[in-house]
């Protein structure tokens, strides 16, 4: 079953004095369950696409589907209320609720889409656990560094176990270490079974996904699964000399 | 392997199974399991250029064993070796020939090529996540190796983008 399907979906931003196509027919499909990379140039419109798989940016024209159920059409509550049900986003300049904990910014989420309270902060607890975040549930999102609002983002939108997870850039301001705890947390959902569409430019992001899409100036340029063929010990993995 | 057996033995005098140990050792699983004939081998040249001297031991009710040491020239060897830059590894770019060269030969377009190459490369890093995830956090060296690895093919592909941004 696809859970995201797109239609000669198009995008043409006419605000300003000449109209931007941003995304220019693209013809999208994603499997439940697959993990899939998007990458491309600054402005080839990565960002602009996941926006309106999640509804957060209007199509020009074009059409989405989601879980097989047409979706561009539906009005804005309409598509608040799937999000909470359905979508995980996690933004390239991550929107934490200001006057909120950490914490609740996780739980809310979970809340909205009618979890019970004890499921929603067992959940809570376990993500915040998981990208090493646990001392900082009490602290407001003011208080946390780039990378620490990065990863309470990734927590937010994985706290409903949603249909699928939209994340732009997740890993943009993260240092090694924080890196890899996002990583793990990533591959862990990814073999439950999640299903995530992630635009991203670091390389081992994109390393665990099952699929590439390509993007240049608005058109996928390049789409297919990203294959392994090496196994061994790091001195026979990596040429020494 | 010749420079990393001279290494090992500015250390110590050492035979050559002790030579596969101190390697294992050493670098962990970062150093492609160093096959003990191999090890000979390199030794027997090293004392035919002088640099390296063999002395038997005698063992009881054993054949003799050769202990290694090294000589002044071999130390002389090992410190030029040391003290001099090294190569980096981005000197010469197979990719980048076929990529610039390709339309002339009008078989393939620079955008399925660079497709390609940044898939081929993410394949690269899918293995060392892998890698990475089954390596025992004590074994450093060999982390060191796989971080070394990764980021310099995230700077491959970072190129990659700026080949497509203005080439393609
Ligand atoms: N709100 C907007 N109004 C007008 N043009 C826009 C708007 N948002 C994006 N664009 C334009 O649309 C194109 C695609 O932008 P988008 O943000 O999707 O790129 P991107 O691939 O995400 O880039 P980056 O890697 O820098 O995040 C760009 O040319 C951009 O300038
Ligand atoms: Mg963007």
């Amino acid at each position: 079953m696809s859970v995201i399907r797109t239609v000669n979906l198009v995008k043409i931003y006419s605000g300003g004095a000449v109209p931007v196509p941003a995304v220019r027919g693209v013809d999208l499909r994603v499997e439940a369950g697959e993990f899939v990379a998007v990458m491309g140039p600054s402005g080839s419109g990565k960002s602009t696409l996941v926006h309106m798989l999640g509804g957060l940016d209007a199509r020009t024209s074009g059409e989405i589907w989601l879980d097989e159920k047409r979706v561009d059409t539906l009005s804005e509550s309409a598509w608040a209320l799937l999000r909470r049900k359905k979508i995980g986003f996690v933004f390239q300049f991550f929107n934490l609720v200001a006057n909120m904990t950490v914490a609740d910014n996780v739980e809310l989420p979970a809340l909205l889409a009618g979890a019970a309270p004890k499921d929603a902060r067992e959940r809570r607890e376990h993500l915040l656990g998981a990208l090493n975040l646990a001392d900082r549930a009490d602290s407001a999102p003011g208080q946390l560094s780039g990378g620490e609002q990065q990863r309470v983002a990734l927590a937010r939108a994985l706290a409903n176990q949603p249909s699928v997870l939209l994340a732009d850039e997740p890993t943009g301001n993260l240092d090694s270490r924080n890196t890899r705890d996002v990583l793990r947390l990533l591959s862990d959902v990814h073999k439950e079974g999640q299903t995530i569409v992630m635009v991203t430019h670091d390389a081992r992001v994109a390393g665990l996904a099952d699929r590439l899409v390509s993007l240049f100036d608005g058109e996928i340029v390049d789409d297919g699964r990203i294959t392994r063929r090496r196994t061994g010990t790091a001195g026979e993995v990596i040429d020494l000399r | 392997m010749r420079l990393h057996l001279l290494a090992l033995l500015a250390k110590e005098p050492a035979h050559g199974y002790e030579l596969k140990q101190a390697l294992e050792q050493t670098f962990g699983s970062a150093y492609p399991s160093p096959n003990i004939g191999q090890i000979y081998v390199t030794l027997g040249r090293l004392e035919k250029d002088g640099l390296v001297r063999a002395v038997d031991v005698e063992q009881s009710n054993r054949p003799n064993k050769k202990v290694y040491y090294l000589t002044t020239k071999g130390r002389e060897i090992l410190t030029v070796w040391v003290d001099e830059p090294t190569e980096g590894p981005r000197v010469r770019d197979e990719f980048f020939m076929k990529l610039v060269l390709a339309p002339l030969t009008g078989i393939a377009d620079r955008m399925a090529l660079i497709s390609r190459q940044r898939r081929h490369y993410l394949g690269l890093m899918s293995d060392l996540n892998d890698l990475l995830a089954r390596t025992e956090p004590d074994d450093r060296v060999a982390i060191l190796l796989i971080e070394g690895a990764m980021l310099h093919l995230q700077a491959d592909l970072d190129w990659l983008e700026r080949c497509q941004e203005d080439l393609a």
